[in-house]
């Protein structure tokens, strides 16, 4: 118990410095180049046993395939989502600036995925069920998460403050987090056109041979490392636009100039 | 935490609890027109007048399914275990159309039992198989369901007790 204060110190005193520009400016540098790592690592593999390895699937034939791609496409507009509300959160309660950067940098991100999600699942669904689209309950939400980060992306351009456009965007983000359960639940709630979900994470098996399995849950893991490197790189970004005119990357310029390694 | 950013908190914790509640309400007043087809248990408990378009969705009944070889003509009850409703349909079905499969048909009924659908769509579920799995289990004795394409002479087996 002596040791806990320390060790919580510790972790305060280093997430406290996340919060410097320049700290985080060079310590995503260093981090960014394994997320990519990472990324591809899991990647590649998965998107070769999947559409190359995995067996075709009795009904469908070869078109499911387009499931390594939406399904972690899908997973990461929502999960992008909560996330964008959480950093707007903190952002808009404590007024950390590097959390205001990072819920704005998610919104294009995320609505990127949402829009894979959406025109992967249109072109399964017109041999899978005939159409390319219905107002089914699934499909309207996630087609609502679309227009909600359009809506977050806008009303930060709205404003010329960036700060204050942040937090109003992040306002935005909070509220429009009730549209996730709805997508999640849109399938068991309410009859839809989609299906339900076949990897559950709550309760009973998915129903989804191991050797289809396997590759779709790298892809979704790789996905989550894309999201965090490009991320880590918007946020960079942003950050040095912003503050060209301050001290830190005039020093670090300097600094890098003076040794370019 | 400071009693500013407590405020805070709360303010927006209480805004987002606001904002859900008032989606909740909304939502379960709109219950029934999120649904996006009708059982054909609700067909009959909702008593559904004849000329209403709505969407019929339920599970192909096995062993039902007739085609006119002549036209396009198709006719296949639909079924979610406890009512059934037969269907009649002139146009092409879906490629995944099959007995036993989950389906959507778009139409009115002409009486009771009886409904004459202007589009049908094929609903897929959520299980994935390989087709040896799939043979597998033909072999052992669960019925799958099969492309009426390369179907054999339909059997009739009782229809999954899963409805979609």
């Amino acid at each position: 118990m002596t040791e806990n204060p320390s060790i919580w110190q510790r972790c305060k005193v280093w997430f406290h410095r996340w919060g410097s520009p320049a700290w985080f400016y060079r310590t995503s540098g260093y981090i960014i180049p394994w997320l990519w790592g990472l990324c591809f690592i899991l990647a590649l593999p998965g998107l070769y046993l999947g559409l190359f390895v995995a067996p075709a699937d009795y009904l469908q034939g070869d078109s499911y395939r387009i499931i390594y791609i939406h399904v972690p496409s899908a997973w990461m507009s929502m999960m992008i989502f909560a996330l964008m509300a959480a950093f707007g959160l903190i952002g808009m309660v404590w007024r950390i600036r590097i959390a205001e950067t990072m819920a704005i940098c998610s919104a294009p991100i995320g609505a990127a995925f949402t829009l894979i999600a959406l025109l992967t699942g249109s072109l399964w669904g017109k041999p899978t069920w005939g159409t390319y689209w219905q107002w089914d309950a699934r499909m309207t939400s996630e087609l609502v998460l679309l227009f909600l980060y359009i809506g977050v992306m806008a009303l930060y351009q709205s404003i010329d403050e960036p700060r204050k456009a942040a937090r109003s965007a992040s306002l935005l983000a909070l509220v429009g987090l009730v549209n996730l359960p709805i997508i999640h639940y849109s399938v068991q709630w309410w009859n839809t056109l989609h299906q339900g979900s076949t990897i559950k994470l709550d309760i009973g098996e998915s129903s989804m041979d191991t050797s289809m399995l396997i590759p779709l849950l790298l892809v979704v893991a790789a996905s989550k490392f894309y999201y965090a490197a490009v991320l880590l790189s918007r946020s960079r970004g942003l950050l040095l636009q912003q503050d060209q005119h301050k001290r830190w990357p005039q020093e670090l310029w300097h600094a890098n100039k003076a040794d370019p390694t | 935490m400071t009693p500013t950013r407590k405020r805070r908190l709360y303010l927006f914790l209480s805004l987002f609890a606001g904002v859900s509640l008032a989606v909740a309400i909304a939502m379960y007043a709109l219950q029934d027109n999120l649904l996006y087809f009708q059982s054909p248990s609700d067909v009959v408990s909702k008593q559904i007048a004849s000329g209403e378009k709505f969407r019929l969705g339920g599970l192909v009944q096995r062993g039902t399914v007739k085609r006119d070889p002549q036209t396009l003509l198709a006719s296949f009850d639909v079924t979610d275990g406890k009512q059934t409703i037969h269907v009649e349909y002139q146009g092409i079905l879906p490629d995944l159309f099959a007995e036993g499969q989950g389906v959507i048909a778009h139409g009115r009924l002409t009486s009771d039992d009886h409904f004459v659908a202007d589009d049908v769509l094929a609903k897929h579920d959520e299980t994935y198989m390989a087709p040896e799995v799939a043979d597998a289990l033909e072999r052992a004795g669960h019925p799958v369901k099969k492309k009426i394409s390369d179907s054999e002479p339909p059997v009739t087996t009782t229809p999954d007790s899963s409805a979609g």
